[in-house]
Protein backbone atom coordinates (compact mmCIF):
# COMPACT_ATOMS: atom_id res chain seq x y z
CA UNK A 1 0.00 0.00 0.00
CA UNK A 2 1.12 3.44 -0.71
CA UNK A 3 0.36 6.34 1.06
CA UNK A 4 -0.31 9.51 -0.95
CA UNK A 5 1.65 11.22 2.68
CA UNK A 6 4.84 9.49 1.90
CA UNK A 7 7.34 11.23 0.37
CA UNK A 8 10.10 12.48 2.71
CA UNK A 9 13.07 10.57 1.94
CA UNK A 10 14.46 8.32 4.63
CA UNK A 11 17.34 10.13 5.09
CA UNK A 12 18.48 12.80 6.83
CA UNK A 13 19.62 15.58 4.60
CA UNK A 14 17.91 15.62 0.94
CA UNK A 15 19.46 17.37 -1.89
CA UNK A 16 16.04 18.92 -2.92
CA UNK A 17 13.31 19.73 -0.38
CA UNK A 18 10.12 21.03 -1.76
CA UNK A 19 7.31 21.65 0.66
CA UNK A 20 3.65 23.03 0.33
CA UNK A 21 4.10 24.65 -3.00
CA UNK A 22 1.97 26.39 -4.68
CA UNK A 23 1.92 28.04 -8.27
CA UNK A 24 -0.20 29.03 -11.06
CA UNK A 25 -0.59 31.44 -13.70
CA UNK A 26 -2.65 34.63 -13.40
CA UNK A 27 -5.95 33.41 -11.88
CA UNK A 28 -5.56 29.58 -12.44
CA UNK A 29 -3.42 27.71 -9.49
CA UNK A 30 -2.12 25.00 -11.34
CA UNK A 31 -0.18 23.42 -8.40
CA UNK A 32 -1.98 23.33 -5.16
CA UNK A 33 0.73 21.89 -2.38
CA UNK A 34 2.96 19.88 -3.73
CA UNK A 35 5.59 17.88 -1.68
CA UNK A 36 8.78 16.24 -2.08
CA UNK A 37 12.41 15.34 -1.66
CA UNK A 38 15.29 13.84 -3.82
CA UNK A 39 18.39 13.21 -2.19
CA UNK A 40 22.26 13.90 -3.48
CA UNK A 41 22.53 10.73 -6.32
CA UNK A 42 19.39 9.60 -6.18
CA UNK A 43 17.00 9.18 -9.16
CA UNK A 44 13.42 9.77 -8.83
CA UNK A 45 10.64 9.31 -11.47
CA UNK A 46 7.34 12.18 -11.52
CA UNK A 47 4.71 10.98 -13.31
CA UNK A 48 1.68 12.25 -14.14
CA UNK A 49 -0.26 12.61 -17.92
CA UNK A 50 -0.91 15.94 -19.57
CA UNK A 51 -2.05 19.08 -17.97
CA UNK A 52 -1.59 17.83 -14.31
CA UNK A 53 1.05 20.02 -13.74
CA UNK A 54 4.41 19.03 -14.26
CA UNK A 55 6.08 21.76 -16.75
CA UNK A 56 4.86 24.00 -14.14
CA UNK A 57 6.32 21.96 -11.00
CA UNK A 58 9.57 21.95 -13.23
CA UNK A 59 9.35 25.87 -13.77
CA UNK A 60 8.59 26.60 -10.41
CA UNK A 61 12.17 24.86 -9.28
CA UNK A 62 14.19 26.45 -11.77
CA UNK A 63 12.62 29.99 -10.77
CA UNK A 64 10.62 30.85 -14.07
CA UNK A 65 7.18 30.73 -12.69
CA UNK A 66 7.31 32.01 -8.92
CA UNK A 67 6.48 29.86 -6.11
CA UNK A 68 2.64 32.01 -4.59
CA UNK A 69 3.54 29.76 -1.13
CA UNK A 70 5.62 26.91 -0.30
CA UNK A 71 9.28 26.65 0.43
CA UNK A 72 12.35 24.86 -2.26
CA UNK A 73 15.21 24.19 -0.44
CA UNK A 74 18.01 22.98 -2.60
CA UNK A 75 21.80 21.91 -1.45
CA UNK A 76 21.41 23.65 2.25
CA UNK A 77 20.30 27.09 0.87
CA UNK A 78 16.55 28.08 0.34
CA UNK A 79 15.91 28.72 -3.32
CA UNK A 80 12.31 29.96 -2.94
CA UNK A 81 11.83 33.32 -5.08
CA UNK A 82 15.56 33.17 -6.53
CA UNK A 83 15.94 34.23 -9.87
CA UNK A 84 16.65 31.12 -12.55
CA UNK A 85 20.25 32.32 -13.44
CA UNK A 86 20.87 31.95 -9.74
CA UNK A 87 19.16 28.56 -9.65
CA UNK A 88 21.29 27.70 -12.57
CA UNK A 89 24.50 29.01 -11.11
CA UNK A 90 23.16 26.77 -7.29
CA UNK A 91 23.52 23.93 -9.63
CA UNK A 92 19.75 22.59 -10.33
CA UNK A 93 19.70 22.44 -14.01
CA UNK A 94 16.38 21.94 -15.92
CA UNK A 95 16.70 20.15 -19.31
CA UNK A 96 13.32 21.42 -20.82
CA UNK A 97 10.26 19.39 -22.71
CA UNK A 98 10.83 19.92 -25.97
CA UNK A 99 14.68 20.83 -25.86
CA UNK A 100 14.72 24.35 -26.18
CA UNK A 101 18.00 24.21 -28.18
CA UNK A 102 19.60 27.54 -29.80
CA UNK A 103 18.86 26.29 -33.44
CA UNK A 104 21.10 29.20 -34.62
CA UNK A 105 24.00 28.02 -32.91
CA UNK A 106 26.29 25.22 -33.56
CA UNK A 107 26.22 22.30 -31.32
CA UNK A 108 29.57 23.45 -29.89
CA UNK A 109 27.67 26.71 -28.98
CA UNK A 110 25.16 25.28 -27.56
CA UNK A 111 27.38 23.26 -25.29
CA UNK A 112 29.42 26.20 -24.11
CA UNK A 113 26.56 28.58 -23.19
CA UNK A 114 25.59 25.21 -21.25
CA UNK A 115 28.68 26.39 -18.99
CA UNK A 116 27.97 30.05 -18.89
CA UNK A 117 27.32 30.44 -15.54
CA UNK A 118 30.69 28.87 -14.72
CA UNK A 119 32.96 30.75 -16.71
CA UNK A 120 35.24 29.18 -18.64
CA UNK A 121 38.21 27.80 -16.13
CA UNK A 122 36.67 23.69 -16.56
CA UNK A 123 34.51 24.10 -19.18
CA UNK A 124 36.96 22.76 -21.41
CA UNK A 125 37.11 19.49 -19.46
CA UNK A 126 33.67 19.48 -18.96
CA UNK A 127 33.28 19.92 -22.70
CA UNK A 128 35.32 16.50 -23.27
CA UNK A 129 33.39 14.74 -20.95
CA UNK A 130 30.50 15.23 -22.20
CA UNK A 131 30.95 14.80 -26.17
CA UNK A 132 32.54 11.05 -24.29
CA UNK A 133 29.10 10.71 -23.21
CA UNK A 134 27.27 11.55 -26.22
CA UNK A 135 29.57 10.94 -29.37
CA UNK A 136 26.93 11.68 -31.73
CA UNK A 137 27.31 15.25 -30.91
CA UNK A 138 31.21 15.24 -31.67
CA UNK A 139 30.39 14.69 -35.20
CA UNK A 140 27.77 17.18 -35.22
CA UNK A 141 29.97 19.87 -33.57
CA UNK A 142 30.11 22.69 -36.34
CA UNK A 143 26.35 21.89 -37.36
CA UNK A 144 23.69 24.32 -36.48
CA UNK A 145 21.41 23.07 -33.66
CA UNK A 146 18.40 23.45 -35.82
CA UNK A 147 19.42 20.93 -37.99
CA UNK A 148 19.96 18.23 -35.88
CA UNK A 149 17.59 15.18 -35.46
CA UNK A 150 15.01 15.01 -32.89
CA UNK A 151 16.71 12.75 -31.11
CA UNK A 152 20.19 14.47 -31.47
CA UNK A 153 18.34 17.61 -29.93
CA UNK A 154 17.64 15.82 -27.40
CA UNK A 155 21.33 14.35 -26.22
CA UNK A 156 22.25 18.04 -26.78
CA UNK A 157 19.86 19.73 -24.58
CA UNK A 158 20.85 16.93 -22.07
CA UNK A 159 24.60 17.58 -22.97
CA UNK A 160 24.15 21.26 -22.66
CA UNK A 161 22.52 20.44 -19.22
CA UNK A 162 25.57 18.59 -18.07
CA UNK A 163 27.64 21.38 -19.44
CA UNK A 164 26.75 23.48 -16.16
CA UNK A 165 28.22 20.78 -14.11
CA UNK A 166 25.11 20.01 -12.13
CA UNK A 167 23.87 18.69 -8.46
CA UNK A 168 20.27 18.23 -9.98
CA UNK A 169 19.15 17.28 -13.44
CA UNK A 170 15.69 17.49 -13.95
CA UNK A 171 14.82 16.11 -17.44
CA UNK A 172 11.47 16.71 -18.63
CA UNK A 173 9.97 14.47 -21.33
CA UNK A 174 12.69 13.34 -22.50
CA UNK A 175 11.67 10.90 -24.52
CA UNK A 176 9.03 12.46 -25.99
CA UNK A 177 8.22 12.64 -29.73
CA UNK A 178 11.55 10.02 -29.87
CA UNK A 179 10.83 6.79 -31.70
CA UNK A 180 10.35 3.31 -29.42
CA UNK A 181 14.36 2.36 -30.68
CA UNK A 182 15.34 6.15 -29.72
CA UNK A 183 13.28 6.15 -26.41
CA UNK A 184 15.27 2.66 -25.15
CA UNK A 185 18.36 4.35 -25.99
CA UNK A 186 17.61 7.31 -24.24
CA UNK A 187 16.52 5.71 -20.96
CA UNK A 188 20.04 3.85 -21.15
CA UNK A 189 21.79 7.20 -21.61
CA UNK A 190 19.85 8.32 -18.57
CA UNK A 191 20.50 5.86 -16.31
CA UNK A 192 24.61 6.12 -17.21
CA UNK A 193 24.46 9.88 -16.07
CA UNK A 194 22.51 8.37 -13.00
CA UNK A 195 25.35 6.15 -12.23
CA UNK A 196 28.04 8.24 -12.25
CA UNK A 197 26.40 9.80 -9.25
CA UNK A 198 24.18 12.89 -10.55
CA UNK A 199 20.67 12.83 -8.91
CA UNK A 200 18.08 12.89 -11.74
CA UNK A 201 14.31 13.52 -11.82
CA UNK A 202 12.79 11.96 -14.51
CA UNK A 203 9.56 13.75 -15.59
CA UNK A 204 7.61 11.84 -17.66
CA UNK A 205 4.48 10.41 -19.31
CA UNK A 206 5.91 7.24 -19.35
CA UNK A 207 5.42 5.23 -16.63
CA UNK A 208 7.17 1.97 -16.60
CA UNK A 209 10.35 2.66 -17.98
CA UNK A 210 10.78 5.76 -15.76
CA UNK A 211 10.09 3.50 -12.31
CA UNK A 212 12.55 0.94 -13.62
CA UNK A 213 15.26 3.42 -13.83
CA UNK A 214 14.02 5.33 -11.02
CA UNK A 215 14.32 4.17 -7.43
CA UNK A 216 11.61 6.09 -6.56
CA UNK A 217 8.29 8.13 -7.81
CA UNK A 218 5.74 10.71 -7.47
CA UNK A 219 2.40 10.64 -9.35
CA UNK A 220 0.80 13.93 -10.00
CA UNK A 221 -3.18 14.44 -10.67
CA UNK A 222 -4.19 17.44 -10.55
CA UNK A 223 -1.62 19.72 -9.05
CA UNK A 224 -1.00 17.72 -6.09
CA UNK A 225 1.04 14.23 -5.78
CA UNK A 226 -1.68 11.70 -5.26
CA UNK A 227 0.88 8.75 -4.54
CA UNK A 228 4.17 8.54 -3.77
CA UNK A 229 7.01 5.97 -3.48
CA UNK A 230 9.52 3.13 -4.01
CA UNK A 231 9.43 2.73 -7.44
CA UNK A 232 8.62 -1.13 -7.65
CA UNK A 233 5.66 -0.90 -5.09
CA UNK A 234 4.14 1.90 -7.27
CA UNK A 235 4.51 -0.40 -9.84
CA UNK A 236 2.51 -3.23 -8.18
CA UNK A 237 -0.18 -0.48 -6.90
CA UNK A 238 -3.44 -1.75 -8.69
CA UNK A 239 -4.41 2.16 -8.54
CA UNK A 240 -1.49 3.26 -10.57
CA UNK A 241 -1.69 -0.44 -13.01
CA UNK A 242 -5.39 0.91 -13.88
CA UNK A 243 -5.42 4.52 -14.31
CA UNK A 244 -1.71 4.79 -16.23
CA UNK A 245 -1.14 1.34 -17.81
CA UNK A 246 -4.48 0.29 -18.15
CA UNK A 247 -4.30 -3.04 -17.11
CA UNK B 1 32.75 56.79 -66.92
CA UNK B 2 35.46 58.58 -65.08
CA UNK B 3 33.11 60.13 -63.04
CA UNK B 4 31.72 56.31 -62.21
CA UNK B 5 34.90 55.19 -60.14
CA UNK B 6 35.09 58.01 -57.81
CA UNK B 7 31.07 58.16 -57.26
CA UNK B 8 31.26 54.52 -56.12
CA UNK B 9 34.36 55.03 -54.03
CA UNK B 10 32.53 57.82 -52.48
CA UNK B 11 29.34 55.50 -52.53
CA UNK B 12 31.16 52.76 -50.55
CA UNK B 13 32.58 55.18 -47.32
CA UNK B 14 29.21 56.84 -46.99
CA UNK B 15 27.56 53.12 -47.09
CA UNK B 16 30.35 52.17 -44.49
CA UNK B 17 28.88 54.83 -41.95
CA UNK B 18 25.09 53.78 -43.10
CA UNK B 19 26.28 49.96 -42.04
CA UNK B 20 27.58 50.82 -38.45
CA UNK B 21 24.29 52.73 -37.77
CA UNK B 22 22.19 49.96 -39.64
CA UNK B 23 24.39 47.41 -37.44
CA UNK B 24 22.81 49.17 -34.51
CA UNK B 25 19.77 49.03 -35.31
CA UNK B 26 19.48 45.27 -36.99
CA UNK B 27 21.09 44.02 -33.34
CA UNK B 28 18.38 45.40 -31.54
CA UNK B 29 15.95 44.13 -33.88
CA UNK B 30 17.39 40.99 -33.96
CA UNK B 31 17.16 40.54 -30.19
CA UNK B 32 14.57 42.32 -28.79
CA UNK B 33 12.55 42.29 -32.25
CA UNK B 34 11.38 45.99 -32.19
CA UNK B 35 12.51 48.75 -34.22
CA UNK B 36 14.31 51.25 -32.25
CA UNK B 37 12.91 54.49 -33.68
CA UNK B 38 15.17 55.97 -31.34
CA UNK B 39 17.59 55.47 -33.56
CA UNK B 40 18.08 58.34 -35.27
CA UNK B 41 17.35 60.61 -32.08
CA UNK B 42 20.40 58.99 -30.43
CA UNK B 43 22.67 59.32 -34.03
CA UNK B 44 21.73 63.19 -33.76
CA UNK B 45 22.41 63.13 -29.82
CA UNK B 46 25.62 61.74 -30.42
CA UNK B 47 26.74 63.93 -33.10
CA UNK B 48 26.10 66.80 -30.53
CA UNK B 49 28.10 65.11 -28.32
CA UNK B 50 31.18 65.04 -30.63
CA UNK B 51 30.16 68.21 -31.54
CA UNK B 52 30.07 70.02 -28.26
CA UNK B 53 33.08 67.12 -27.26
CA UNK B 54 35.24 68.94 -29.67
CA UNK B 55 34.14 72.55 -29.64
CA UNK B 56 34.88 72.48 -25.33
CA UNK B 57 38.23 70.39 -25.45
CA UNK B 58 39.04 70.53 -28.75
CA UNK B 59 39.51 66.56 -29.32
CA UNK B 60 39.37 65.34 -32.07
CA UNK B 61 36.21 63.25 -33.60
CA UNK B 62 38.73 60.44 -34.27
CA UNK B 63 39.69 60.02 -30.82
CA UNK B 64 36.42 60.98 -28.99
CA UNK B 65 35.39 58.13 -30.16
CA UNK B 66 36.38 54.70 -27.93
CA UNK B 67 35.63 57.99 -25.10
CA UNK B 68 32.31 58.46 -26.60
CA UNK B 69 31.33 54.74 -27.65
CA UNK B 70 31.45 54.00 -23.93
CA UNK B 71 29.19 56.85 -22.97
CA UNK B 72 26.47 55.80 -25.16
CA UNK B 73 26.86 51.81 -24.36
CA UNK B 74 26.02 52.78 -20.96
CA UNK B 75 23.09 55.63 -21.86
CA UNK B 76 21.57 52.54 -24.30
CA UNK B 77 21.85 49.79 -21.24
CA UNK B 78 20.52 52.25 -18.92
CA UNK B 79 17.30 53.77 -21.45
CA UNK B 80 16.53 49.90 -21.74
CA UNK B 81 16.59 48.87 -18.31
CA UNK B 82 14.93 52.24 -16.33
CA UNK B 83 12.73 53.49 -19.28
CA UNK B 84 11.93 50.88 -22.22
CA UNK B 85 11.65 47.55 -20.16
CA UNK B 86 9.67 48.65 -17.15
CA UNK B 87 7.03 50.23 -19.39
CA UNK B 88 6.80 47.87 -21.86
CA UNK B 89 5.66 45.13 -19.47
CA UNK B 90 7.01 42.68 -21.75
CA UNK B 91 5.02 43.41 -24.94
CA UNK B 92 6.18 43.52 -28.18
CA UNK B 93 4.31 46.91 -29.21
CA UNK B 94 4.71 48.74 -25.85
CA UNK B 95 8.72 48.63 -26.75
CA UNK B 96 8.29 50.22 -29.64
CA UNK B 97 5.82 53.47 -28.28
CA UNK B 98 8.71 53.63 -25.81
CA UNK B 99 11.36 54.00 -28.36
CA UNK B 100 9.09 56.31 -30.02
CA UNK B 101 8.55 58.13 -26.68
CA UNK B 102 12.27 58.43 -26.28
CA UNK B 103 12.93 59.89 -30.07
CA UNK B 104 9.94 62.78 -29.49
CA UNK B 105 11.90 63.58 -26.29
CA UNK B 106 15.19 64.08 -27.19
CA UNK B 107 14.54 65.58 -30.54
CA UNK B 108 12.22 68.37 -29.04
CA UNK B 109 14.91 68.71 -25.91
CA UNK B 110 17.78 69.10 -28.66
CA UNK B 111 15.86 71.54 -30.50
CA UNK B 112 15.03 73.62 -27.05
CA UNK B 113 18.26 73.38 -26.11
CA UNK B 114 20.23 73.77 -29.16
CA UNK B 115 17.93 75.57 -31.89
CA UNK B 116 17.42 74.11 -35.25
CA UNK B 117 20.60 75.96 -36.53
CA UNK B 118 22.94 73.92 -38.44
CA UNK B 119 26.48 73.20 -37.24
CA UNK B 120 30.11 72.08 -38.42
CA UNK B 121 33.31 71.79 -37.16
CA UNK B 122 36.33 72.85 -38.76
CA UNK B 123 39.09 70.33 -38.76
CA UNK B 124 42.61 70.93 -40.29
CA UNK B 125 42.85 67.79 -42.56
CA UNK B 126 39.06 68.22 -43.56
CA UNK B 127 39.75 68.85 -47.05
CA UNK B 128 42.92 66.57 -47.48
CA UNK B 129 42.66 63.81 -50.24
CA UNK B 130 43.60 60.70 -50.79
CA UNK B 131 44.26 59.36 -54.43
CA UNK B 132 42.62 56.06 -55.23
CA UNK B 133 42.78 54.06 -58.71
CA UNK B 134 43.21 57.22 -59.92
CA UNK B 135 40.37 58.89 -58.34
CA UNK B 136 40.43 61.56 -55.28
CA UNK B 137 38.65 60.86 -51.79
CA UNK B 138 38.76 63.40 -49.13
CA UNK B 139 40.40 61.99 -46.34
CA UNK B 140 38.26 61.99 -43.61
CA UNK B 141 36.14 59.82 -45.67
CA UNK B 142 38.92 57.07 -46.31
CA UNK B 143 39.61 57.41 -42.74
CA UNK B 144 35.75 56.35 -41.81
CA UNK B 145 35.40 54.08 -44.51
CA UNK B 146 38.03 51.72 -42.75
CA UNK B 147 37.38 52.78 -39.46
CA UNK B 148 33.46 51.60 -39.82
CA UNK B 149 34.82 48.32 -41.17
CA UNK B 150 36.87 47.67 -38.45
CA UNK B 151 34.22 48.30 -36.23
CA UNK B 152 32.02 46.16 -38.44
CA UNK B 153 34.70 43.28 -37.79
CA UNK B 154 34.86 43.65 -33.89
CA UNK B 155 31.55 43.16 -33.63
CA UNK B 156 31.11 40.64 -35.13
CA UNK B 157 33.93 38.68 -34.32
CA UNK B 158 32.47 39.35 -30.62
CA UNK B 159 28.93 38.21 -31.23
CA UNK B 160 30.29 34.98 -33.07
CA UNK B 161 33.33 34.37 -30.54
CA UNK B 162 32.93 35.64 -26.95
CA UNK B 163 30.51 34.79 -24.45
CA UNK B 164 28.09 37.39 -25.03
CA UNK B 165 27.85 37.17 -28.27
CA UNK B 166 26.62 33.35 -28.06
CA UNK B 167 24.29 35.05 -25.29
CA UNK B 168 23.03 37.30 -27.27
CA UNK B 169 22.50 34.91 -30.44
CA UNK B 170 20.79 32.32 -28.00
CA UNK B 171 18.75 35.43 -26.68
CA UNK B 172 17.61 36.13 -30.26
CA UNK B 173 15.99 32.83 -31.42
CA UNK B 174 15.57 30.57 -27.78
CA UNK B 175 14.05 32.93 -24.61
CA UNK B 176 12.99 29.79 -22.44
CA UNK B 177 16.20 27.67 -23.58
CA UNK B 178 18.17 31.36 -22.60
CA UNK B 179 16.56 31.04 -18.91
CA UNK B 180 17.33 28.01 -18.25
CA UNK B 181 21.30 27.70 -19.22
CA UNK B 182 21.20 30.72 -16.64
CA UNK B 183 21.85 33.99 -19.59
CA UNK B 184 19.86 37.06 -17.48
CA UNK B 185 17.74 37.42 -20.71
CA UNK B 186 16.94 41.41 -19.58
CA UNK B 187 20.46 42.23 -18.86
CA UNK B 188 21.12 40.31 -22.28
CA UNK B 189 18.12 42.80 -24.11
CA UNK B 190 19.50 45.94 -22.27
CA UNK B 191 23.39 45.12 -23.63
CA UNK B 192 22.17 45.06 -27.34
CA UNK B 193 20.34 48.59 -27.08
CA UNK B 194 23.51 49.84 -24.98
CA UNK B 195 25.73 47.99 -28.24
CA UNK B 196 23.41 49.41 -30.81
CA UNK B 197 23.74 52.55 -29.30
CA UNK B 198 27.40 52.67 -29.24
CA UNK B 199 27.26 51.96 -32.56
CA UNK B 200 25.26 54.94 -33.29
CA UNK B 201 28.11 56.85 -31.11
CA UNK B 202 31.11 55.48 -33.54
CA UNK B 203 28.83 56.62 -36.55
CA UNK B 204 28.52 59.86 -35.21
CA UNK B 205 32.45 60.17 -34.61
CA UNK B 206 32.80 58.71 -37.92
CA UNK B 207 30.64 61.21 -39.81
CA UNK B 208 30.81 64.68 -38.21
CA UNK B 209 34.19 65.87 -39.91
CA UNK B 210 32.47 65.65 -43.39
CA UNK B 211 29.08 66.17 -42.08
CA UNK B 212 26.98 68.53 -40.46
CA UNK B 213 24.40 68.54 -37.28
CA UNK B 214 20.97 69.94 -36.54
CA UNK B 215 18.22 68.02 -34.40
CA UNK B 216 16.23 66.92 -37.70
CA UNK B 217 19.71 65.20 -38.80
CA UNK B 218 18.84 61.41 -37.22
CA UNK B 219 15.70 60.77 -39.93
CA UNK B 220 17.58 60.90 -42.83
CA UNK B 221 19.78 58.49 -41.49
CA UNK B 222 17.39 56.42 -39.45
CA UNK B 223 15.60 55.97 -43.17
CA UNK B 224 18.72 54.57 -44.84
CA UNK B 225 19.46 53.01 -41.47
CA UNK B 226 15.82 50.74 -41.95
CA UNK B 227 15.94 49.75 -45.14
CA UNK B 228 19.71 48.63 -45.02
CA UNK B 229 17.87 46.58 -42.45
CA UNK B 230 15.34 45.27 -44.84
CA UNK B 231 17.10 45.11 -47.73
CA UNK B 232 20.33 43.03 -45.76
CA UNK B 233 17.26 41.00 -44.06
CA UNK B 234 15.68 41.87 -40.47
CA UNK B 235 18.73 40.82 -37.71
CA UNK B 236 21.02 39.90 -40.38
CA UNK B 237 24.68 41.19 -39.26
CA UNK B 238 26.39 40.71 -42.89
CA UNK B 239 23.19 41.38 -44.39
CA UNK B 240 23.48 45.04 -42.51
CA UNK B 241 27.19 45.12 -43.42
CA UNK B 242 26.40 44.51 -47.45
CA UNK B 243 23.07 46.40 -47.29
CA UNK B 244 24.84 49.43 -45.77
CA UNK B 245 27.84 49.03 -48.64
CA UNK B 246 25.10 48.82 -51.05
CA UNK B 247 23.26 51.29 -50.67
CA UNK B 248 25.91 54.17 -50.51
CA UNK B 249 27.18 52.74 -53.50
CA UNK B 250 23.45 53.22 -55.11
CA UNK B 251 23.21 57.14 -53.37
CA UNK B 252 25.95 57.78 -55.20
CA UNK B 253 25.53 56.53 -58.44
CA UNK B 254 21.93 58.04 -58.90
CA UNK B 255 22.80 61.24 -57.35
CA UNK B 256 25.54 61.82 -60.30
CA UNK B 257 23.22 60.58 -62.79
CA UNK B 258 19.69 62.24 -61.76
CA UNK B 259 21.66 65.08 -59.46
CA UNK B 260 23.01 65.20 -56.21
CA UNK B 261 19.72 66.25 -54.02
CA UNK B 262 17.65 63.11 -56.09
CA UNK B 263 20.25 60.76 -54.38
CA UNK B 264 18.69 59.60 -52.14
CA UNK B 265 15.47 58.27 -54.93
CA UNK B 266 17.89 55.08 -55.59
CA UNK B 267 17.63 54.01 -52.00
CA UNK B 268 13.77 53.96 -52.20
CA UNK B 269 13.82 52.47 -55.32
CA UNK B 270 15.86 49.33 -53.70
CA UNK B 271 13.51 49.47 -50.78
CA UNK B 272 10.38 48.97 -53.05
CA UNK B 273 12.32 46.49 -55.08
CA UNK B 274 13.21 44.41 -51.73
CA UNK B 275 9.99 44.14 -50.65
CA UNK B 276 8.44 43.94 -53.89
CA UNK B 277 10.65 40.66 -54.85
CA UNK B 278 12.62 39.41 -51.57
CA UNK B 279 10.96 41.10 -48.75
CA UNK B 280 13.15 38.45 -46.41
CA UNK B 281 16.29 40.49 -47.78
CA UNK B 282 19.54 39.61 -49.23
CA UNK B 283 20.32 37.68 -45.96
CA UNK B 284 17.16 36.61 -44.73
CA UNK B 285 17.02 32.92 -45.03
CA UNK B 286 20.37 33.44 -42.37
CA UNK B 287 18.43 35.32 -40.29
CA UNK B 288 15.09 33.45 -40.24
Amino acid sequence: MVLPNDWRVPMAEALLTVEDVEAGYGPVTVLRGVSMQVAAGEVVAVLGSNGVGKSTLNNTLSGIVPARAGRVRFDGADITGRDPAAIVAAGLIQVPEGRRVFPNLTVRDNLLLGAYRRGGRTRRQTLERVVETFPRLQERFSQLAGTLSGGEQQMLAIGRGLMADPKLLILDEPSLGLSPLLVEEMFQLIDRIAAAGLAVVIVEQNVVQSLTLAARGYVLEQGVFAMAGAAGDLLADPRLRATYLGL
Amino acid sequence: MELLLPAVLNGLTTGAIYAVVALGLTLIYGVLHIVNFAHGSLLMLALYAVYFLHAATGIDPYAALPILAVGFFALGYVIQRLVVQPVSHGKDQNILMATLGIAIVIDNGALALWSSNTRTIDLPYAFDVVEVLGAFIPLPKAIGFFAALGIAGVLWIAIQRTDLGRAIRAVAKERQGARLVGIRVEHIYAMCFGLGTACVAAAACLLLPTFYVTPQVGYAFVLVAFTTVVLGGMGSFPGALVGGLLLGVVEAVAGLYLGESLGQIGIFVIFILVLLFRPTGLFGAKAA
